[in-house]
């Protein structure tokens, strides 16, 4: 019985650790976008907390060539490290399943749009053109300004309604 | 066929090497054209062709490195080693890439017809029986989408304009398609790629979709089509370079020339 006991405990300790790490994960924020964690990014695939206290942590790139990417990596270790019990962090960038822009949570599409920037309105070539809705006003009376934007993940749109430029997520 | 996980599943040296060179080539193709696009940064002919070369270049050049990590991932070097210290005969990028930029016309033919090869080649790996460069695969094909439609509006608007562009739209399409057999020639390699499943298409096929590619804007525009002889050819497409790629490697290793423990 004791044992059935000391394993509840130690199951506890392991829930435990898990929702702290994935409360952690939840405030280290996209360097760009200061709102945006990586888990409304839906950059993180999956979490493994060992009973020694060893974290791995997989995610996905959102763009390849993202310059953002190893600073994202040493703030997620950063911020693990911070955990109690947490001895050790590995950050592992997989391409197994590509990363979409389908992967953003709700609560990541609310945070870009206070942000100032239109998440995408559908998946990568769904729309025969890139469409989005104004972040400011609402209107979806806007039109693409620039295919390519400010990062390689963003386009330029105008909002023919309140007249703002705005930046959009690109579908990818 | 045999399906390789990772790089500690393939015991065959003889397909270790063939797939190193398949990425060195992939890899060479997009980080010498990824550098020659970021040359245009602040001086593109628009702002909006600046602001979209900073993004295609970072681009191409991200997915460079993403393929020299799986080339060290088989036991290569290091890509910054890959990069940076490499004399220009090691390199397999294709003749056309390496050359100077010219005017804007050249930059816009080059690209438009590159991006249709990178995505005929792209299309022959998203099956590669290497499973990590198939998922790569998958992930660049998608970035790439934005790079065809842009580089397909550019080449069609310029073309179709007449007057100087046109001229100087076909000025560089008769210059670039002399070169374009270059990107085919990938060497003796080609069969083991194609044997051992690590491309799905055979070179005959890859030629074919290139061309119904480029040939259909080209047509629409009144310019002769490209034809499969004049892809057809072979010798040194990949493995003879000039000077202007030295400069290039050289410009690109400046920092680490002149202090190799350099972070930045």
């Amino acid at each position: 019985m004791n044992d059935g006991v000391h394993s509840h405990d130690e199951a506890t300790e392991h829930l435990e650790l898990e929702l702290a790490v994935r409360a952690a994960l939840q405030a280290v924020f996209d360097p760009e976008i200061p709102s945006l964690s990586v888990v409304d990014l839906g950059m993180v695939e999956d979490v493994a907390c060992l009973s020694n206290g060893q974290v791995n942590i997989r995610m996905m790139p959102t763009f390849m060539g993202c310059p953002a990417l190893l600073l994202i990596e040493n703030n997620v270790k950063k911020a693990m490290m911070q955990v109690p019990c947490v001895t050790s962090v590995d950050v592992e960038f997989v391409h197994t399943t590509p990363w979409t822009t389908e992967r953003i949570t709700d609560e990541g599409k609310r945070k870009l749009k206070e942000f100032g920037i239109a998440p995408p309105r559908c998946g990568l070539g769904a729309a025969k053109v890139l469409e989005a809705t104004c972040p400011y006003c609402g209107s979806t009376d806007t039109h693409l300004d620039n295919l390519f934007g400010p990062t390689a993940c963003r386009s330029i749109f105008r909002c023919n309604s309140c007249r703002q430029p705005f930046e959009a997520m690109k579908p990818v | 066929m045999p399906q390789w996980k990772d790089a500690s599943e393939i015991h065959d040296e003889a397909i270790r090497a063939a797939l190193i060179e398949l990425l060195t080539q992939a890899a060479d193709d997009d980080l010498v054209l990824g550098h020659r696009d970021s040359e245009w940064l602040g001086l593109a002919p628009a702002i909006e062709e600046d602001i979209a070369f900073s993004s295609i270049s970072q681009d191409e050049v991200g997915h460079a490195t993403f393929l020299y990590g799986l080339i060290h991932d088989l036991g290569g070097p290091q890509p910054d080693d890959m990069a940076f210290l490499r004399p220009a005969t090691a390199w397999r990028n294709a003749g056309l890439l390496e050359r100077g930029n010219g005017d804007w016309a050249y930059t816009v033919v080059r690209h438009f017809f590159y991006d249709q090869f990178e995505t005929t080649r792209l299309e022959a790996l998203v099956d590669s029986a290497y499973g990590p460069l198939a998922d790569g695969a998958k992930k660049i094909i998608r970035e790439e989408y934005y790079h065809r439609i842009h580089f397909d509006l550019c080449f069609r608007k310029l073309l179709g304009a007449g007057g100087e562009a046109g001229e100087r739209m076909e000025r560089a399409i008769e210059a670039i398609r002399g070169d374009l057999w270059t990107l085919f020639d990938f060497g003796s390699d080609a069969q083991a790629w194609i044997h051992a499943g690590l491309l799905t298409q055979d070179v005959q096929g890859l030629r074919e979709a290139f061309l119904a590619r480029i040939n259909e804007p080209l047509t629409a525009c009144s310019v002769p089509a490209v034809t499969g002889d004049e892809l057809n050819r072979s010798g040194g497409g990949r493995t003879t370079h000039t000077g202007e790629l030295s400069d290039l490697i050289q410009t690109m290793a400046e920092v680490v020339n002149t202090e190799e423990a350099a972070l930045w």
